[in-house]
């Protein structure tokens, strides 16, 4: 078996009977990442500090240390992710040539627990798509493709090279960040595992802000039980970020083959819509049909504030985006334009470095933040987001999770996306109420289209309950045993 | 609401952006849409609800108001486009 094939945990039980070494793995990733640059999943491939980081985790071992969660495991970095002394560029022209002088929290937790990284991957600029169509460095190449169509498909976004490079065998595992959707969607494109966990149990610290009360970062994996491994790894207080909750972080694979029974879980039907594609419906009807006969209870559920979630988020996430990126103003790092006042040198950098979509973000944050507009739009967002977050609360009331399509389409070929931004931003209906909520959210592969792409479906859970999502999406898993893997990876 | 080219001018000059003409003839069009699009939250009745203000219930930490960082010039000047003497370097705004 190639190395690349196996699964977090497969490859750190092998670690750990001595019949494979992080060096091993880390070679046999490196070849693959050379030989599938066509996926454009990377931005920047760091394979000298991956021999490196592999070498001392071999090192560790042979003392008898090395009994981190992560120990010899490569993983690739989504490239929002601050890496001391390595490019990161969150997939802009503005940040060119920016080496960050620290480390993310996150990452720095992953380091200590043992993990090798790999590389730094594509994403949508700034973390703002659902495609990765808009990445600076070109967009990251879905490795599924449909039957008989060769056309290159989106890996979905933000988090693209993420679940490219975790589908097409380039990493054990990667980080991804969601801020509306941008794990989950791209898990669902790419037949991937990803989970957004509670907002607040993963530091935001050292990566770069979209939305900060939106950001969250997760794994994303080839397993419930790797998610459940690398969110261990990733989650927990840190006192750089105030908004990081100070809550224990549970072994999250301790209960994860526990079942379903007894579990009682809802099927929200405002996400059942007229509109909705026939094989979606069938999948979701799927899901609840298999929770079901490993002994949950399945209710129907009213989140009656669902269609306004969407707005609100295109309220919400521009005027905090606005202000976060109003950090690049060609002073402190990343790409200057020179010009002969102050004003015009900041105008023009931040016209030659931000793309349409960021540029289009930053002027609606903008206009719903100035003057005579904050009460009508801004504040107006925040208690519609109220309303969505009490619906949720009801619903956990009686239910112990909710199961949702995690997408409303398989993914769409690179070269005809939606047509217009608000049919671009309609992919992420059914996750960005999750995040508006700051609940835990789940994307699980459950079935194929009949075009032969991958689907999922999306497991929310209550604040700070990410153990029970994914013992759900391991039934989901279990049940739907979704082995096919895209043809030539 | 209409969404204008004034208007469009108006936001990127306080987003310091600069567009062009034919860029904010386009983007009237562009915002204008999304702005119509979320006027659907008016149907929502938000009388006597609170804005919300933290994602998730949580009180925020106090912590001892000590220095825990910083002093370090080089490192925050490592990445600037143009630098001297221990300052970002812009261009002149003083006559």
């Amino acid at each position: 078996m190639n190395p690349t094939d196996l699964t977090i945990a497969q490859a750190r039980d092998l670690l750990a009977k001595g019949e494979l070494s992080s060096m091993e793995l880390v070679e046999a990733h490196i070849d693959a990442m050379e030989t599938s640059r066509e996926l454009n999943a990377y931005i920047t491939e760091t394979p000298e500090m991956a021999l490196a980081m592999a070498q001392d985790s071999d090192a560790r071992r042979a003392r008898g240390e090395g009994n981190g969660l992560l120990e010899g495991i490569p993983v690739a970095i989504k490239d929002l992710f601050c890496t001391k002394g390595t490019l990161t560029t969150a997939g802009s022209h503005i940040l060119d040539g920016f080496h960050p002088v620290y480390e993310s929290t996150v990452t720095a937790n992953m380091w200590r627990q043992g993990a090798v990284m790999l590389g730094k991957t594509n994403l949508d600029e700034f973390a703002m798509g659902s495609s990765n169509l808009t990445s600076y460095h070109g967009p990251a190449i879905n490795p599924w493709k449909a039957r008989g169509d060769h056309r290159a498909r989106v890996p979905g976004g933000s988090s693209g090279g993420s679940a490219a490079a975790v589908a097409g065998r380039l990493a054990l595992g990667a980080t991804g960040t969601d801020t509306g959707g941008s794990i989950r969607q791209p898990a669902a494109f790419t037949g991937t595992v990803g989970i957004k966990p509670t907002y607040g149990r993963c530091s935001r610290w050292g990566i770069v802000a979209f939305a900060s009360s939106l950001d969250q970062a997760g794994p994303m994996t080839r397993s419930v039980r790797d998610a459940a491994i690398m969110l261990r790894a990733m989650a927990g207080h840190d006192g750089k970020d105030s908004t990081s909750a100070d809550v224990a972080v549970p072994d999250f694979e301790a209960d994860l083959d526990k079942g379903v029974k007894g579990m009682t879980i809802g099927i929200p039907k405002e996400y059942r819509s007229e509109a909705m594609a026939g094989e979606i419906e069938a999948l979701w009807q799927q899901g609840s049909a298999w929770l079901e006969e490993q002994g949950a209870r399945m209710v129907e559920i009213s989140l009656p504030h669902t269609k306004y979630a969407l707005p609100a988020y295109y309220i919400v996430a521009p005027a905090e985006a606005s202000s976060n990126l109003s950090r690049y103003d060609g002073v402190k790092y990343g790409l200057r334009v020179e010009a002969d006042d102050l004003l015009s040198m900041y105008e023009k950098t931040r016209a030659a470095g931000f793309s349409k979509e960021v540029k289009r973000r930053i002027l609606i944050g903008t206009y719903v933040l100035s003057a005579g507009y904050y009460d009508a739009y801004y504040l107006k967002a925040q208690k519609v987001r109220t309303r969505i977050a009490e619906d949720f609360r009801d619903a956990f009331g009686h239910v112990d999770a909710i199961l949702t399509p995690a997408t409303p389409s398989a993914a769409f070929p690179a070269d005809e996306p939606p047509s217009d931004p608000v049919a671009m931003y309609l992919n992420d209906i059914f996750t960005v109420p999750v995040n508006l909520a700051g609940l835990p959210g789940m994307s699980v592969p459950a079935g194929l289209s009949g075009e032969g792409l991958p689907l999922g479906l999306q497991i929310i859970g209550k604040a700070f309950d990410e153990a029970t999502v994914l013992r759900v999406g391991r039934a989901i898993e279990h049940a739907a045993g979704f082995d096919t893997r895209p043809e030539g990876f | 609401m209409s969404f204008d080219k004034t208007t469009v001018a108006r936001i990127s000059r306080l987003a310091r952006i600069a567009t062009t003409p034919a860029e904010q003839e386009r983007l009237a069009g562009e915002l204008g849409g999304i702005l119509a699009w979320v006027e659907q939250l008016d149907e929502v009745d938000v009388a006597g609800v609170a804005p919300m203000t933290s994602v998730v219930e949580m009180n925020l930490k106090a912590r001892e108001d000590v220095v825990s960082d910083g002093g370090d010039a080089e490192a925050i000047l490592k990445n600037a486009p143009s630098s001297a003497h221990g300052f970002f370097v812009v261009p002149k705004v003083v006559e």
